[in-house]
């Protein structure tokens, strides 16, 4: 498995969408090298054999009737929004072309 | 003293159900009740820092609702809940109208939720006043309860030391008097851990026996709601109220609950296999620990039970697979904190004014350290390339777990072992080494995996430094009346041994708080 | 915006062959949404249909709606596809502002419907089977409107605004397996196949199918490579390409622009593309980077589906007719030319026609009073034919009062003007407009004898065999008795009058 480095991080937090400093991702990196180093175990404990287990209780089919419950109004839908037009959510520009 | 104080100080000692008794009876009013654990909050919280938000208003209309009804008497105070009254502290990751959740981070401060968690609906429907809501390590993800955005919350028997986490809001909460009652969640041991370090009892129900709807989902697979409390019979109480099926959770179990309290009630674990776990002692736990852990067989034998030895050699990886899913799950549920819909906003300090600049600037300030390292860290393991490696191996680990955990209930009806491995350490000792502060949840970590009830109790007091030991018990998936019985006749002999609840050796923080407040003047 | 080159279509046609892909969306009319219980409602005010889940707000979980499960299969059905025995929903994971968790809950790895087909009808009736590889469920993103630009579009925007009413609602997404061979016909191919798919879930019943309206949006996908090589050339996918004509023409669009790429010697770039209806061109959206990580992985708030046998085959038992096989059995039982079905195809009247001869009138007489009456007048209105107010009940009445002689075609004519008027039933229609036909013979047998003795000569022709001469005393005796004479008893006693059998 590869070492995490410091350029790794800086993609996996654009990924996340978190901007760090320089300062943070150095020590991020050195941290998350420690982590990953410890777990590296997982990957050789289970051979090809042994199935995934994503729900640790079994359940199949769990379904709702298409049934019309519950609505907001807009003013409730947009009362924690930290930016608000026209009973929309109001967000920046999406593309930078500053 | 007054009287009046004296009365209010053993009301707040009262467990659940001797409180909801003397409700009943009308020895003492839902507000009287409901006030003195007002008070009593407004005496010490200042030093325990168990509440981020109380909502005193509230919890007394409940409190004197519950008064009028069973004062005018009829049916309608005939339908009262056994808990009618009985006030409740909430972890502020559960979600609540008409108070703010902001779960430990900055960036839900001053949030409100515009819905009710199925718990806090079914708290309601059982009227039982919510004092308010407790902290957390930011979204629940700590043991110490020191990665709170808010300040971490002390251990009631020792100010110094932390209460655990990440729900230790709500067990100090309860082990300091504050409230009867609490809810918790617990991913990889929040309720139980906290419930070990402060002489607490708490329950993590199998998965699906609690409805996660309203509860802000760290990890989605491992997540579970439930008791906090004092006793083995109000943690039952509790998971009765709050359990059953919930058409708003796909993983919610379908059958009803099992009769929790008449379990808790059964009085004898005669014939009954308990089985040490040989991986989840020993080698790593405090000497104090492994002593009370000891004392525990010893009376459960004399007792009746027969104990055996298993072996679950899988727990091993238990703990990197943990560190593997969490984060996974983690990464995308925390995603939706962007500054778009609620919650925090923050601006780039300079640069392009994108969206996708600001989401950065917002998760950048919004998000405590231990979150973001958890966001990267799963992230890493979900992408493209190191899915197999990481995240399908933690998945096919959780099967070896769960087949441990199947031969070893083949062997015995419920499992044993020390909860935690050392007793509560002081705040700040683990904050900068991550790996130290995740091997507190080894011996946790594994029913979560396979998605097993395990119960934490008090087991008495380390000889080395005097703090509370907790005992875990662990039964099979749906069989979650096994751990109440065990544990209500495990708590009966220990405090039979101990002349009376451990809590009622903890130090009196009424007087901390008092020389505090004057040291303050 | 840089206008890229572009070859003739026939140049490209000479020296590559095109290999194509679609991704259909189709959204379902639920009456709910994918995993909440808000509405499924278009149009709407903003951020009014949507609950906690919509918003993804904290501690909200999904719950699968079974009628969007059960329109899935219908899809896969009706696609010939194999139904999963289980599958499950994963998160594809993407920072976006109209998604509310940013992340999409999707079927990744394990689609509900996988390995069908279509058999798709060209213009001319050749008919090509395009394969499906699968179509699997996920749900749709909220709409944003990107403001203070100066053509509404993202770019140039100062801000957008986001309404979260479509966030959610069940989309079906049908994917086809590359298609090859179509050669020079590949843009008709895929206006067709897209048509045959919006048909199709339309006849299902589980889509509005309205392309308007984005109940079917097709991302087209688009490669070419010399005659004679094995190996696909890289392909561009053009995004929301939203009516039949459009798709046509952005598959011919990019068919000429791939060529003069690869003639250029450049090679081309794997990227999305955006339609543009006004130009008819394609611009650059953004080219696949590393920032497409979408991290899948199994939706841990949902449990798996596990479609039985039993299940599917009910579900079998429910479906209509495939529209194909509909109009082949329609056409045959009709009795009608190429021409004359592929008319009434074209008119959008197959329904009425069936139901009109269902509710009792021959095959004849029902695309008579259609395609000859209700269609000119439904395209006056601007109307679906459907649409106009005609009911087959009605066609019925109107069509047995001509048989029994009780009115002539002219007057009914004129009673479907009063029932679109809204003037009660053709019954009453006759009775008030005093619109009946002459029915005693005797005035009949004089208004003829009058017209025989005004045209002696064509009475002569008449009685020597020329039958058809009979129009213009026929047409004597109708503007005698102003119309009002039942033009076929008039022949007959002209006939009879003249001892001439027809």
């Amino acid at each position: 498995m590869a070492a995490i480095n410091r350029d790794d991080v800086a993609h996996l937090a654009r990924l996340a969408h978190i901007e760090m400093s320089a300062e943070e991702l150095d020590r991020m990196a050195g941290e998350l090298a420690v982590i990953v180093d410890s777990v590296k175990s997982v990957s050789e404990a289970a051979g090809d054999d042994v199935p995934a287990t994503s729900h640790p209780i079994p359940l199949t089919n769990v379904f709702r009737d298409d049934v019309v419950g519950h609505t907001f109004t807009a003013e409730q839908a947009l009362s924690g929004a930290p930016d608000s037009d026209e009973n929309r959510f109001k967000v920046p520009a999406i593309l930078d072309e500053a | 003293m007054t009287e009046k104080n004296t009365s209010a100080d053993t009301l707040i000692r009262l467990s659940a159900a001797q409180l909801a008794e003397k409700l009943r009876a009308g020895d003492v009013t839902a507000v009287e009740a409901t006030q003195a654990h007002l008070d009593r909050i407004s005496a010490v919280d200042g030093k325990v820092n168990a509440f981020l938000h109380v909502n005193a208003e509230e919890a007394l209309a409940v409190a004197a609702e519950v008064d009028a009804i069973r004062a005018a008497g009829g049916a309608e105070a005939e339908a009262l809940h056994y808990l009618a009254g009985v006030p409740i502290a909430v972890k502020d990751l559960i979600v609540t109208i008409g108070q703010p959740t902001t779960a430990g981070s900055k960036i839900l401060e001053g949030w409100h939720s515009p819905y009710d968690a199925t718990v806090v609906e079914r708290l309601r429907a059982a009227k039982m006043p919510i004092l308010g809501k407790t902290n957390l390590d930011e979204f629940a993800m700590g043991s110490s309860t020191e990665h709170s955005a808010y300040g971490p919350t002390r251990n009631p028997w020792d100010l110094d030391r932390i209460p655990g986490g990440s729900g230790g809001g709500s067990a100090a909460a309860v082990a300091a008097f504050e409230a009867p009652l609490a809810l918790g969640t617990d991913t990889g041991g929040s309720i139980r851990q906290p419930g070990a370090v402060t002489g607490t009892v708490g329950v993590k129900p199998t998965y699906g026996s609690v409805s996660r709807y309203g509860a802000i989902a760290m990890a989605s697979s491992l997540d579970q709601i439930g008791p906090v409390t004092r006793t083995v019979l109000d943690s039952a109480l509790l998971h009765q109220v709050i359990g059953g099926h919930d058409p708003r959770d796909s993983t919610s179990l379908p059958e009803p609950l099992a009769d929790l309290v008449a379990a808790a009630k059964t009085g004898n674990v005669e014939g009954l296999r308990i089985g040490i776990i040989k991986e989840l002692h020993g080698e790593g736990y405090q000497a104090g620990v492994e002593n009370r852990f000891n004392d525990a067989l010893e009376l459960l034998k004399e007792a009746g039970a027969e104990i055996v030895e298993v072996s679950c050699p899988n727990f091993q990886y238990a703990l990197g697979a943990y560190y593997l899913i969490m984060p996974s799950e983690a990464s995308s549920n925390l995603a939706k904190f962007d500054g778009v819909r609620y919650g925090l906003r923050v601006l780039p300090e300079e640069g392009p004014m994108t969206i996708e600049r600001v989401m950065g600037a917002t998760r950048a300030a919004g998000f405590g350290d231990e979150v973001k390292r958890r966001i990267i860290l799963g992230t890493y393991a979900l992408s493209a390339g190191y899915y197999d490696a990481y995240y399908g191996s933690a998945q096919k680990v959780r099967t070896l777990v769960q087949r441990d955990f199947e031969a070893a209930f083949a062997q015995a009806d419920v499992l044993i072992s020390p909860t935690a491995p050392t007793t509560a350490f002081p705040l700040g000792e683990k904050l900068d080494d991550p790996l130290a502060m995740y091997l507190n949840d080894v011996a946790t970590i594994p029913a979560n995996l396979a998605g097993v009830p395990g119960l934490s109790l008090p087991g008495g007091l380390a000889d080395e430094d005097g703090l509370p030991v907790g005992i875990q018990l662990l039964a099979p998936a749906r069989e979650d009346a096994r751990l109440y019985r065990v544990g209500a006749v495990l708590e009966s002999l220990l405090e039979a041994k101990w002349g009376g609840p451990l809590l009622a050796q903890a130090p009196d923080l009424a007087d901390a708080a008092t020389l505090e407040t004057q040291e303050a003047k | 915006m840089s206008t890229d080159d572009v070859l003739s279509f026939e140049e490209a046609m000479e020296k590559y062959d095109p290999v194509l892909g679609f991704e259909v969306h189709v959204e379902l009319n639920t009456k709910t949404k994918m995993f909440s219980s808000a509405p499924n409602v278009f149009g709407d005010e903003p951020n009014t249909n949507v609950n906690e889940v919509d918003l993804g707000m904290p501690g909200v979980l999904p719950v699968v709606n079974k009628t969007a499960i059960e329109s899935s299969i219908k899809i896969g059905l009706a696609l010939n596809c194999k139904i999963a025995e289980s599958c499950r929903f994963a998160r594809k994971q993407y920072f976006y502002p109209d998604t509310p968790k940013n992340f999409q809950t999707s079927q990744y790895d394990e689609p509900i419907a996988y390995d069908g087909y279509l058999d798709v009808e060209l213009e001319d009736g050749t008919v090509f089977r395009v394969e499906i590889e699968r179509a699997h469920m996920e749900e749709d993103a909220g709409k944003l409107t990107h403001m203070g630009g100066a053509t509404g579009r993202i770019q140039g925007a100062d801000f957008s605004l986001v309404d979260y009413n479509r966030a959610g609602v069940p989309l079906v997404e049908i994917v086809t397996k590359p298609i090859e061979g179509a050669g020079s016909r590949a843009p008709e191919l895929a206006k067709a196949y897209v048509a045959a798919v919006r048909e199709i879930v339309k006849n299902l019943g589980v889509s509005d199918a309205k392309m308007e309206r984005g109940n079917v949006r097709c991302d087209a996908n688009v490669s070419l490579r010399p005659h004679g090589r094995e190996r696909f050339g890289i392909r561009s996918e053009t995004k929301n390409v939203n009516s039949l004509r459009a798709v046509e023409h952005a598959v011919r669009y990019e068919i000429q622009r791939h060529a003069a790429v690869l003639d250029s010697g450049e090679p081309v770039i794997q990227e999305t593309r955006h339609w543009h209806e006004d130009t008819r061109t394609t611009t650059s959206g953004r080219a696949k980077s590393d920032a497409d990580d979408y991290r899948y992985f199994p939706e841990p708030d949902l449990v798996p589906v596990v479609a039985s046998r039993e299940w599917v085959e009910e579900l079998r038992a429910t479906l209509p007719e495939p529209p194909a096989e509909r109009r082949k059995r329609l056409k045959a039982d009709w009795g009608y030319s190429d021409l004359e079905f592929r008319d009434v195809v074209n008119a959008g009247v197959l329904d009425e026609i069936e139901e009109t001869i269902a509710a009792g009138a021959t095959a004849s007489v029902a695309r008579k009073w259609w395609m000859g009456e209700i269609v000119g007048r439904a395209k006056v209105a601007d109307v679906d034919p459907g649409q106009l107010g005609v009911d087959a009940a009605t066609v019925v009445e109107l069509s047995r009062m001509v048989e029994a002689g009780k009115i002539n075609n002219k007057m009914a004519s004129q009673v479907l003007d009063g029932v679109l008027a809204g003037e009660g039933t053709p019954e009453e229609i006759v009775q008030k407009r005093g619109l009946a036909v002459v029915s005693d013979d005797g005035p009949l047998l004089e208004a003829i004898d009058a017209a025989l003795a005004a045209q002696p000569d064509v009475a002569d022709k008449i009685r020597g065999g020329k039958v058809q001469a009979i129009g213009a005393i026929v047409g004597g005796v109708m503007k005698a008795t102003r119309g009002q004479a039942d033009a076929g008893r008039v022949r007959e006693l002209i006939l009879e009058k003249l001892g001439v059998t027809a």
